[in-house]
C-alpha cells in the first residue's frame, strides 16, 4: 500500500479527480444517455462545466457544508453529476433507491435529515412530497423531467436546468466560495452515504470516506487493468454500492465512459448498442438472457438449432480452458475459431457482450452451468465477493484463475480472517467509517482494530488460496437431529432451474426441510405456450397440476444432488408448495436488492409453513398484496402441497467428482 | 355551463370556449336511425366523454365528427365555421385525429414506422425529393422523427420502437394507436373505446395517458366508452346516448345521478 495519508497521487476527492479528467482527458466521452433515440454525450471538460453550474447553483439555493442531498431516480448523467456537484459543495450525496415506496424514503430521509432532494420526475417527486410533511428538514427539491410538474407549487420545487441557469449567472459571485469549499475537501471526509438495503430490520446509512473509495477505486481498477477508452453500461441502482464504485469511484479515477441506457426497459437493446468492455451484472440478469436465448433458440429452425447446440457442446468443453489460457489441441482450436465464426460471435454480438474484457457476477452464487455458459463464449466473466461496508470489493478473481463454486482471494489491500465459528472478517482502506448515528451497530460490526465482521460464513480452500462463501452465519443453523441446516446452498441449487425464479428453505430446529418455490413466468410461460397449456394469471399457472410436477422433478433432482454432500446432505427438501404471488420487496419479503427475507416470509405465510410440516394435502391461504401505487389488496388461493422424493442419507464416503 | 367563455374544472384547469358544435345531427342507415336529433359541444382543453350502452350510437356520433359519416340532418360547427361535407383524410388535416375500436394498425411495420404514418398531413415534399431523401424532404423527415420520438418517450414506448407491431400485445397496440393520432399533433383527438378489452392495470396506464396528453399538450380530447367508472374520473363533462338519443349531458357528477341515465344502464321494469 502507498502512503495515503495525502490521498493517492495528491488526487484526494472525486471533485478533484473530475478537475484532473477535465484537463487530461478534454475531449474524450464522460458520459453517454440516450435520449429521443439518439445517444447524447458529454466530454469530461462538458461534464465539468455542467457541474459546476449545478454547484453553483445549489450554493445559490444555500446548501451548506455536511448538508445531506438525497438523489433518487434511475441512471442518468444529471442524476451522477448531482453526486458530484453535492460533494463540491461540501455537501454529502446520498443516492436513495427509486423504486422505493414512500414510507421507506420517509426512513431514509428523514433519518439523514435530508435538507435537498434531487429527483428525476414526477413519480419521485409525489413520493417525496406526500411524506414531506414527517420531514423537518427538507427545505427544497430539484426535478430533472419537468412533465407533469408544471402546475405543481414551485416554492419549494426547483427544475434541474434552472438551478444550473442561476448557477452560471452566479458565477461570480459565487465561484470563490464554490473553490474554497472544493479545496477544503479532505481524504477522511464523507464522499457518500449508502444505505444497506436492509436482509433484516432498518436500512443503515453507510458513511464511507473519500479514503474508502478512492483507495478501493484505484486497487480494483489497477487490478483489471482498467483503462480510459472503457466504456460500462450504468443500468443498477444508483443506491446501490456498486455503482457507485463502478460509475463514480472507478470512472472517475480511470476517466472511462458511463453510458446511461433510454428507460429501464430498453437495457438489453442499449447493452448491444454500447457494447461495453467492463460490465458487471448479478446473476439474475445472466439467468434471464440465457433463458432468453434458449426460448429463442427453441423456436430457430432445425438446421440453426442444431449448428447451435453442435457448437455450444465444443464450446463447453474447450472455452474456458481457451479463455485461461490452458492446452488445447489444434484440432480443438481450429474448430472453437470456426464456431466463434458461426455462432459464438453473432451470439456475443447480440448479446451485447462482443467487446466484455472484464465481467463480473456478485451478489448472490451464480448457477455453474449459467456461468460455464458465458465462460465457454469467450467471455471473462468473474466472480467477487464484497459488500457496501467494504466499499464492495473483498474478494475477486483474478484473470485465468476463475471457477464457479469460489469468491476469488482477497482483493488488493484486503486482509482476511476467518473466526472460529466460520465467519469471515476483512479490514481493508474501504472499510466503511461507521453507521450514520449508530454508534451501536458500527460497534457491533466493526471492531476497535478495524476488522469487520461480514455476516457470511466460509473458508479458504486448500491449495488454491480461493475464499468459498457457504452462507449468510445467522441463516446456518441445526436441524432437530444436529445435521447442519444451510437454506441458501439448498435455494441456490433449486434457483439454477430457469424455471424457478426464488426458493425459501425452512428447517431450522426441524426433522427435516420443506420449500416454498416462486416459479419464473417467463420460462414457464413459455413451456406453457409450447405444451398448449391455457392459463388466465399467474396463480393459475403456478398452481398447474403439469407445473407442479415440473417443478417436483426439480426438487427431486436437487435432493439427489444434495444428497451428494455428507455434511448438508440433511437438507434435502421433503415437501414443497409453489406459491400462488411472486415474492415482492414492495410487499417487504425481498430487500431492494432482491434478497430473500427468510424471517418475514416465515411469519407472514405461517399457515403455509404449518401446513408443510402437519402433512396436509392442501392449504387455502388469503395474502395481502401491495400494488405499485401502494394500495393493498388481498388474493385467495387454496394451495396444493407435494411430497418430493428424498435420498436416503446412509453414512458412506463421498465418490470424487 | 352555457357560457361562452369557458369554465374552470375541479382540478383547476381553464377550459376554453367551444371548439367543435353538434348541432341536431341525425343519422339514418335505411330505416334504422342511428343517432337522432342530437346537439352538444367540445370546447377547447376539455376532456369530453360520449357514453351509453351497446348499440347506443357512440362509434356513429365518433365516425359523424371524423368526417367518416354524414348526418342527413344537422350541423358540425368547428372552430367557429360550419362545416361542410368532407372527406376523411380533409377532416384530418383540419387537425382532427383519431383512434379505432378495432385497432387499425400496419402490423407488418414497426412501431416507428406506424407511428411515422401519423405525420403524414405534415409532410408536403414530393415523391421524387422524399424517394432521394434530398433536400427539403430530408429537413422534414428529420424534424418529423423528432417529433415521433418525443411522442414515444411520451408514451414510454422507447423499448419498442423497432419492433413490428403484429408481434405487441394487445395493450401496447393501443397505445401505439394513440401515438399515432398524437404524433399528428391534432387539435382535437378522438378515441374510440380507448380501454376496451383491457384489464385494470392497462386502463390506469391509458387514463394516465390521457390525462397527460390533455395536460402537457393542452390537446382536446373527445373519447367515446363503455366503461362508466374510468370516464367518470377523467372526463370534464359527458354526454350520455341511448337508442341513438342524448339522455343526458353535464359534469360526471350530474350525469350520475340523472334517472334517465340509470335506468339507461341498470335497466327499468317495462
Amino acid at each position: 500500500m502507498t502512503d495515503t495519508s495525502r490521498g493517492a497521487e495528491g488526487l484526494r476527492s472525486i471533485p478533484a479527480l473530475l478537475k484532473r479528467n477535465a484537463t487530461q482527458f478534454a475531449g474524450k466521452p464522460a458520459y453517454r444517455e440516450k435520449d429521443l433515440g439518439i445517444w447524447q454525450s458529454w466530454t469530461w471538460a462538458e461534464t465539468a462545466q455542467e457541474i459546476e453550474a449545478l454547484a453553483l447553483g445549489l450554493l445559490n439555493l444555500g446548501v451548506n457544508e455536511g448538508d445531506f442531498v438525497a438523489i433518487i431516480g434511475r441512471n442518468r448523467p444529471y442524476l451522477y453529476w448531482s453526486m458530484v456537484a453535492a460533494q463540491s459543495v461540501g455537501a454529502v450525496p446520498v443516492p436513495l433507491y427509486q423504486d422505493a415506496v414512500a414510507e421507506e424514503m420517509e426512513y431514509v430521509l428523514g433519518h439523514c435529515g435530508a435538507r435537498f432532494v434531487i429527483a428525476a420526475d414526477q413519480e419521485q417527486v409525489d413520493k417525496v412530497i406526500e411524506v414531506q410533511d414527517g420531514l423537518h428538514q427538507f427545505e427544497h427539491m430539484l426535478y430533472i423531467d419537468p412533465r407533469g410538474l408544471r402546475k405543481y407549487d414551485h416554492s419549494q420545487l426547483h427544475r434541474f436546468r434552472h438551478v444550473q441557469e442561476q448557477g452560471r449567472a452566479a458565477r461570480e459571485e459565487f465561484l470563490p466560495e464554490l473553490d474554497r469549499r472544493r479545496g477544503a475537501l479532505d481524504y477522511d471526509d464523507t464522499c457518500v452515504m449508502l444505505y444497506t438495503s436492509g436482509t433484516t430490520g432498518k436500512p443503515k446509512g453507510v458513511v464511507l470516506s473519500n479514503r474508502n473509495i478512492i483507495e478501493t477505486a484505484k486497487n480494483s481498477s489497477e487490478f483489471d487493468h482498467l483503462r480510459e477508452g472503457d466504456e460500462v453500461l450504468a443500468y443498477l441502482p444508483m443506491a446501490w454500492v456498486g455503482d457507485f464504485i463502478f460509475s463514480i469511484g472507478q470512472a472517475y479515477w480511470t476517466g472511462f465512459c458511463v453510458n446511461c441506457p433510454e428507460s429501464a426497459d430498453t437495457m438489453m437493446t442499449d447493452l448491444r448498442e454500447i457494447a461495453p468492455s467492463y460490465y458487471f451484472a448479478p446473476p439474475r440478469v445472466f439467468e434471464t438472457q440465457l433463458t432468453q436465448i434458449m426460448i429463442r433458440m427453441e423456436d430457430a429452425s432445425k438446421l440453426k438449432r442444431q449448428i447451435f447446440h453442435h457448437f455450444m457442446g465444443h464450446a463447453q468443453k474447450v472455452g474456458p480452458t481457451i479463455l485461461d489460457g490452458g492446452k488445447v489441441g489444434l484440432v480443438d482450436r481450429l474448430k472453437y475459431r470456426l464456431g466463434e465464426a458461426l455462432v459464438y460471435g453473432p451470439l456475443k454480438d447480440t448479446l451485447g457482450f462482443s467487446r466484455v474484457r472484464v465481467g463480473y457476477t456478485a451478489g448472490e452464487a451464480i448457477g455453474p452451468e449459467i456461468f460455464d455458459f458465458y465462460r465457454s463464449l469467450g467471455i471473462n466473466l468473474k466472480q467477487l465477493y464484497g459488500q457496501t461496508e467494504a466499499s464492495v470489493f473483498i474478494t475477486q478473481q483474478p484473470d485465468g484463475e476463475v471457477r464457479s463454486d469460489t469468491v476469488g482471494v482477497p482483493s488488493p489491500g484486503v486482509e482476511i480472517k476467518i473466526a472460529d465459528n466460520g465467519e469471515v472478517f476483512y479490514r481493508s482502506p474501504g472499510t466503511f467509517v461507521e453507521y450514520y448515528k449508530n454508534a451501536e451497530s458500527t460497534a457491533d460490526t466493526k471492531d476497535p482494530e478495524g476488522w469487520v465482521a461480514t455476516g457470511d460464513a466460509g473458508f479458504f480452500e486448500e491449495g488454491t488460496g480461493h475464499l468459498r462463501i457457504i452462507d449468510r452465519a445467522k441463516d446456518v443453523g441445526q436441524m432437530a437431529d444436529g445435521g447442519l441446516f444451510a437454506p441458501k446452498y439448498v435455494e441456490n441449487k433449486l434457483k439454477f432451474y430457469p424455471n424457478i425464479l426464488e426458493a425459501v428453505v425452512f428447517g431450522a430446529g426441524r426433522d427435516r426441510c420443506c420449500a416454498f418455490i416462486n416459479i419464473d413466468l417467463t420460462a414457464v410461460g413459455n413451456w406453457a405456450e409450447r405444451n398448449n397449456i391455457a392459463y388466465a394469471s399467474y396463480q393459475e399457472l403456478a398452481g398447474h397440476p403439469r407445473v407442479l410436477e415440473m417443478i417436483q422433478n426439480h426438487v427431486e433432482e436437487t435432493n439427489e444432488s444434495v444428497a451428494q454432500d455428507e455434511i448438508l446432505s440433511g437438507c434435502q427438501v421433503h415437501r414443497f408448495l409453489v406459491l400462488h404471488k411472486e415474492l415482492d420487496a414492495d410487499d417487504g419479503e425481498l430487500t431492494r436488492t432482491r434478497k430473500v427475507r427468510r424471517k418475514i416470509i416465515g411469519e407472514k405465510f405461517d399457515d403455509l409453513v404449518t401446513a408443510l410440516y402437519d402433512g396436509s394435502d392442501s392449504i387455502y391461504t388469503e395474502t395481502e398484496v401491495t400494488y405499485e401505487d401502494g394500495r393493498k389488496g388481498k388474493i385467495k388461493a387454496t394451495l396444493e402441497i407435494r411430497d418430493a422424493r428424498v435420498v436416503p442419507v446412509a453414512p458412506r464416503a463421498v465418490a470424487a467428482e | 355551463m352555457k357560457d361562452t367563455d369557458g369554465y374552470m374544472t375541479e382540478d383547476g384547469r381553464q377550459i376554453g370556449g367551444v371548439l367543435m358544435e353538434m348541432k341536431n345531427i341525425t343519422l339514418r342507415f335505411g330505416g334504422v336511425v342511428a343517432i337522432q336529433d342530437i346537439s352538444f359541444d367540445v370546447r377547447e382543453g376539455e376532456i369530453r366523454a360520449i357514453i351509453g350502452p351497446n348499440g347506443a350510437g357512440k362509434s356513429s356520433m365518433l365516425n359523424v365528427i371524423s368526417g367518416f359519416y354524414h348526418p342527413q340532418e344537422g350541423e358540425v360547427w368547428y372552430k367557429g365555421e360550419r362545416r361542410p361535407a368532407m372527406k376523411p383524410y380533409e377532416v384530418a388535416r383540419l387537425g382532427v385525429a383519431r383512434t379505432f375500436q378495432n385497432i387499425a394498425l400496419f402490423e407488418g411495420m414497426s412501431v416507428l414506422d406506424n407511428v411515422m404514418t401519423g405525420r403524414l398531413t405534415h409532410m408536403h415534399a414530393g415523391i421524387g425529393a422524399q424517394a432521394l431523401w434530398w433536400g427539403t424532404a430530408r429537413d422534414e423527415e428529420i424534424a418529423n422523427r423528432r417529433k415521433v420520438e418525443e411522442v414515444i418517450d411520451f408514451l414510454e414506448i422507447q423499448h419498442i420502437r423497432k419492433t413490428p407491431v403484429g408481434t405487441l400485445p394487445y395493450g401496447l397496440k393501443k397505445r401505439v394507436e394513440l401515438a399515432r393520432a398524437l404524433a399528428a399533433q391534432p387539435s382535437i383527438l378522438l378515441l374510440d373505446e380507448p380501454m376496451a378489452g383491457m384489464n385494470v392495470e392497462e386502463k390506469e396506464d391509458m387514463s394516465r395517458f390521457i390525462l397527460d396528453v390533455n395536460d402537457e399538450f393542452g390537446t382536446t380530447i373527445a373519447l367515446i366508452e363503455h366503461d362508466m367508472g374510468v370516464v367518470m374520473d377523467i372526463s370534464d363533462r359527458v354526454v350520455v346516448m341511448d337508442y341513438g338519443k342524448k339522455i343526458g349531458d353535464g359534469t360526471p357528477e350530474e350525469v350520475r345521478s340523472n334517472q334517465d341515465v340509470i335506468d339507461a344502464y341498470l335497466g327499468v321494469a317495462h
